[in-house]
């Protein structure tokens, strides 16, 4: 039984295909480049962008996947603040695939993912960035994915290159990232193969090691060259991140969210607002999530269902919400903080509407607290 | 867009969960069916747009509800000739 790449009518010889199928048999693998496909990992930045473009120029068929993992910084935060909302963003991922031409799989992660942010096997970055075992998690995810066309990839194609990352991407992590997401010898560097020992779509000809490059360190340099030779002038910029959990605020957040719950865990919901409006703690029953303009004052309101909103009833202010279990006197402290940020702040009293998710609704008069009444270890994240 | 006419409603999810969602239910469609798809996010603006073409889906119609901040968005699936590679 032949893989089912092996189709009939390839427009090879007789004797062509008697060793091209032995070769299959031998390696399970084909071994003509247009036979070939391979799984691009597309983040959506400028790494990526090239090291597919260096694949495709030699032939192969690619298909591009970008995963969800709820700690994208793409799209999110975009999309709730109003200033940004002006200018629509686009997803950089969809908009590299169009520029290369290929099809994209945008594959939702968020629970599967869950596991990688909560029980790293190799630990943690800087902050709460899990970034060697997620690039373990991705690898092996698409290599074990289906083309759009049913058939299976032959290898995967990763825009890393050597130092680069401070903890992902050294030489001695990529072999690790090979090896435990079951590639081994199927996931291609095309950005910096020449420094690293030769793959299997190298060693098959399915790729030209020659055309493939050396890059390495933290220098963006060399990958805007290239960038330019390809006439690409409108690219991600290189020094973004794509994950909140590389960002010291949002761990911050994130460590506190599960130090009060008292357990590791999380909702998509709980990771989407931990990247919206100001975050403040003032004892360990409640946190109030403050907006900070309109259109977090609009996303918010979408929450009326599960937390208790507050806002000021007699003055322009933000909206908030508490999450946790607050008691009579928090109730109060939240009002105050939110009258804080309001209009009314210079107002000896202002009226705090409460709704709580049942829709029972109060009013309290509360003074609203002087900058200096807010203590600084209230803010988290910040 | 008759009253068969399939609804998937992503109101409320951040880009890019409503195109993973239509893009999950495309999947399962029969070439040349339509869908109507409901969303909040002025994301999927430029998102959606991007993956008609990409895949050989169409826009059809597209209508925003001002009041309720809707965007509606009814979608051709490609035709089985546009999506033999698919």
């Amino acid at each position: 039984m032949f893989p089912s790449y092996v189709h009939a009518g390839t427009g090879y010889s007789l004797n062509q295909r008697f060793h091209q199928v032995v070769e299959f048999v031998d390696m399970e693998r084909p071994t003509t480049p247009r036979e070939v496909k391979a799984i691009a990992l597309l983040s959506g930045g400028l790494d990526s962008l090239l090291a597919t473009k260096v694949v495709l120029d030699q032939g192969i068929d690619v298909e591009g996947v970008n995963f969800f993992t709820g700690f994208c910084v793409e799209g999110h935060t975009h999309a709730i603040r109003k200033r940004q909302r002006e200018k629509i963003k686009r997803n950089n991922a969809l908009w590299v695939a169009e520029q290369l031409g290929i099809k994209l799989h945008i594959v939702d992660v968020v629970q599967d993912y869950k596991d990688i942010v909560l029980n790293p096997k190799h630990g943690y970055g800087k902050n709460l960035n899990p970034c060697l075992d997620c690039k373990i998690f991705m690898v092996e995810r698409a290599l074990n994915m289906v083309g759009f066309d049913g058939r299976t990839f032959d290898f995967a194609i990763s825009g890393e290159v050597i130092g680069q990352r401070p903890k992902s991407q050294k030489r001695e992590s990529m072999a690790i990232i090979s090896r435990e997401s079951g590639a081994n010898d199927r996931l291609l560097r095309p950005l910096c193969a020449k420094s690293l020992p030769s793959t299997l779509p190298e060693r098959q000809g399915w790729v030209n090691r020659d055309a493939l490059y050396d890059f390495s360190g933290r220098s963006r340099k060399p990958q805007m060259t290239l960038a330019a030779e390809y006439g690409f002038t409108d690219y991600a910029q290189p020094a973004g991140g794509c994950c909140f959990l590389t960002d010291q605020n949002y761990s911050s957040k994130l460590s506190d969210l599960w130090n009060t719950r008292g357990q590791r865990d999380y909702e998509l919901d709980d990771i989407v607002l931990l990247k919206v409006g100001r975050h403040l703690r003032p004892n360990h029953r409640f946190k109030l999530i403050l907006a900070r303009e309109e259109g977090e004052n609009n996303f918010l309101k979408g929450y009326r269902q599960r937390y208790i909103q507050i806002d000021i009833a007699n003055h322009t202010g933000p909206l908030a919400l508490i999450d946790g279990n607050p008691n009579e006197n928090d109730l109060r402290v939240a009002g105050r903080i939110v009258a804080r940020y309001s209009q009314g702040r210079n107002e000896p009293n202002v009226s705090v509407r409460v709704r709580f998710p049942d829709g029972e609704e109060k009013n309290l008069s509360i003074e609203p607290y002087s900058a200096h009444e807010i203590p600084e270890h209230w803010h988290i994240g910040v | 867009m008759n009253s068969t006419t399939i609804t998937l409603d992503t109101t409320g999810l951040l880009c890019p969960l409503p195109l993973i969602r239509a893009q999950d239910l495309a999947k399962g469609l029969a070439p040349g069916s339509s869908f109507l798809l409901l969303a909040s996010d002025p994301g999927v603006y430029y998102d959606i747009p991007a993956w008609c073409r990409m895949h050989g889906h169409e826009i059809i119609r597209v209508e925003e509800l001002s009041q309720e901040n809707v965007i509606q968005m009814w979608i051709r699936t490609a035709e089985a000739t546009n999506r033999i590679n698919e």
